[in-house]
């Protein structure tokens, strides 16, 4: 079992990171029946970990009963009957989904797909808690149509059903959502916290840890507590006992992205231009999402920069990110980038050095 | 169930006035309505202004007062956004309702019941333009029985034909006082305690949004018991406190740009909304006496640009990133067009 798995907390007592949030959440939950949720936050801060939280304390540990299913629906869609396929996490009285999975075809997961698990109230013998909870993840990449159809059914089944919603960028959930939702806000945690989190780790895993070795990796981290984890995990198997000087292993495409930034800045030609672009299919088959590339390697790209170029690449970084949200193929528009910040970097560099 | 349902009931819906007269802050319209009640006689009626002001609470307290509730369901059709209204709504839906002639005058217990029926479009700047024009030979066939109340943000949405057979009802604002003496009065029935500090960062925070108000107030509630201090509605509010917008902006004075990198990068790690700032932002910008109006065009300029990206779906951080850098080089006056651009 990973590290990150093992140590995750169950309960919302046992939550580390965000403890003030976990204890209004508990009043909430036992005090009165509640309201919808919308969890919004950067990725690694704990959204899922307090929403799992949550459920139990509403239910009791049955809410850690599982099981994944792949299911299909038909969906009447006008003229033409349509098969969505989902996959979806159960227990007893929870369901999760990611309805953007489904595509452009989420309008029809939020229509029919929710409205129908919506209706279906679970019987209790006691007749208490006679409402399920439906986790929908990443509804910030629903298209529009679909969350104005989400706003409906939240109206229409709130007696039957409590919505759970989770997304990394509020700005992009419509007002109608966000103002029906009790809105949770989840910051990444601080340095300190993941080093608190860390250092508890290793003492319950029975590890000696060189001093400010905890610290190096919380640095690296970028305030995402998963990663932070994650990558002592890696440390631990690579070397153990840790030495001072041990190097943090940085993610592999990190890396490659760092390899194709300081490959742009020694030639700008054509040439280099097509080797990149080699580098770059190898990054996107592996499934790394083209907008975190090209951030990464703005990133890194501003590391290398003399103060004044960088204004006007981060401007382009902008643009052609914003460009390839409104196409289709992600590579266009990041070649489109190197290929600017070519142009941009060889005129910078001859009206400096002739 | 009966405890789950009163529980959760929203206090938007719960402290909605029923009666025409107890709408607040809107004179002209309840004085035209009240009149209605009188005669029983009534144009075709269009509600604009922004959210929240009670639009939708003064057609539906107009609607249940004529009809009454028995009479309501068979004279009243209340369509949103939410339902579907294309042109083949309108063309069926809306024309079957309209074209049903209704009994004669009866009134019934203190109901005027006028002889004619009422469709609620509320939303209607939503609605295309082609439904728009298919509902202008109906409004004029069948005015006789019935009447038509559009509710719309923007006015200017709504295509001219229509909007010049309707008598036009423009909802102000609510004044500050106004809505103060509203809150107060839930907070009294609530049984909650609040300060006039967290009274009057409610009241900016809404920006004369009634209902926005109430939501954040019911939401604190929840969330936090029975008294309220101003940070707990600033955190469920979403809006981004003050402090962390005076850091932005100071970084972005200090001219050095990895500074204002830094300064960006934990924004994003806040999890603050990225559009929320921007309007913020904007607020705080316009608001600036030491910077001239060229400055300020030009950063107003990119802060539209980047919301614009933002409803696209663009990534938070590179869109802020790229104002923070934008409003530097306006603050230190450099110039507009890149160096190196070709």
């Amino acid at each position: 079992m990973l590290w990150v798995d093992k140590y995750r907390p169950k309960t919302l007592d046992h939550v580390m990171v965000h403890t003030d949030i976990a204890h209004n959440l508990k009043k909430l939950v036992t005090e009165q029946d509640c309201p919808h949720l919308l969890f919004y936050g950067p990725s690694g801060s704990g959204k899922k970990t307090l929403i799992m939280a949550v459920l139990r304390q509403m239910f009791g540990p049955g809410a850690e009963k599982v099981k994944v299913e792949n299911r299909t629906w038909k969906v009447d869609a006008g003229s033409r009957s349509l098969d969505i396929e989902l996959t979806t996490l159960s227990s007893a009285n929870h369901i999760e989904i990611s309805p953007s999975d489904a595509g452009f075809q989420d309008r029809y997961v939020v229509q029919e797909v929710i409205k129908e698990m919506a209706k279906n109230r679970p019987i209790d013998t006691k007749g208490k808690k006679g409402f399920k909870v439906l986790v929908l993840n990443d509804v910030d990449k629903l298209s529009r149509e679909a969350q104005h159809s989400l706003r409906r059914t939240m109206e229409k089944y709130s007696v039957y059903c409590r919505l759970i919603l989770c997304c990394n960028s509020s700005s992009r959930v419509t007002e109608a959502i966000r103002s029906r939702c009790l809105n949770v806000r989840i910051n990444a945690p601080s340095e300190e916290k993941i080093l608190e989190v860390l250092e508890l780790i290793g003492k319950k895993e029975e590890l000696q840890l060189p001093p400010g070795f905890a610290a190096r990796i919380a640095e690296k981290s970028n305030r995402n507590l998963r990663r932070a984890i994650l990558a002592f995990e890696t440390c631990r198997v690579q070397q153990y006992p840790f030495t001072n000087k041990q190097a943090i292993p940085p993610m592999d495409w990190e890396e490659h992205i760092s390899e194709i930034a300081s490959d742009i800045m020694k030639e700008q030609s054509p040439k280099r231009l097509f080797q990149v672009r080699g580098k770059l299919y190898d990054l996107l088959i592996n499934c790394i999402p083209p907008e975190i590339i090209l951030k990464r390697l703005l990133h890194e790209l501003l590391r290398k920069l003399d103060a004044e170029l960088k204004h006007e690449v981060c401007h382009w970084a902008a643009y052609y990110e914003h460009r390839m949200r409104l196409g289709q193929k992600a590579i266009f528009h990041i070649e489109a980038f190197v290929a600017k910040f070519m142009s941009i970097y060889k005129s910078f560099l001859i009206a400096t050095f002739g | 169930m009966v405890s789950i349902m009163q529980s959760s009931q929203q206090w938007v819906e719960k402290y909605r006035p029923r009666k025409v007269k107890d709408v607040a802050h809107q004179e002209e319209v309840v004085r035209v309505l009240t009149n209605t009640l009188e005669t029983g006689s009534c144009p075709h009626m269009l509600f604009y202004g922004p959210p929240g002001t009670g639009k939708t609470t003064t057609a539906l307290a107009i609607a249940h007062q004529l009809f009454g509730p028995e009479l309501y369901k068979s004279r009243v059709l209340e369509l949103n956004a939410s339902d579907d209204r294309g042109i083949n709504v309108v063309r069926t839906k809306i024309k079957d309702f309209a074209a049903v002639a209704v009994g004669t005058n009866k009134r019934k217990k203190g109901h005027p019941c006028p002889p004619f029926k009422i469709i609620v479009l509320d939303e209607a700047d939503s609605m295309t333009e082609d439904a728009q024009n298919a509902l202008r030979r109906t409004m004029e066939t069948y005015s006789k029985v019935t009447r038509f109340f559009f509710i719309c943000n923007y006015v200017s949405r709504i295509i001219e034909p229509l909007a010049s057979r309707c008598a036009k009802f423009r909802f102000k604002p609510l004044s500050e006082e106004i809505m103060s003496s509203r809150i107060l009065y839930i907070c009294k029935e609530e049984g909650l305690c609040l300060d006039a500090e967290a009274l009057s960062t409610l009241s900016s925070i809404s920006h004369g949004d009634l209902r926005r108000a109430i939501t954040y107030l019911q939401s604190a509630a929840r969330l936090f018991g029975s008294s309220i201090s101003s940070e707990n509605l600033i955190s469920v509010s979403g809006v981004v406190p003050e402090k962390v917008v005076e850091a932005v902006l100071q970084a972005c004075r200090s001219g050095n740009f990895d500074f204002a990198n830094k300064s960006v990068n934990n924004f994003i790690a806040e999890g603050y909304p990225a559009s929320q700032m921007l309007t913020q932002l904007f607020e705080a910008i316009v608001e600036e006496n030491d910077i001239s109006d060229e400055q300020k065009a030009r950063i107003s300029k990119k802060l539209g640009e980047a919301d614009k990206c933002l409803i696209d779906g663009a990534d938070e951080y590179l869109q802020l990133l790229d104002v923070v850098s934008n409003t530097m080089q306006a603050f230190s006056n450099m110039p507009e067009r890149f160096a190196y651009e070709c």
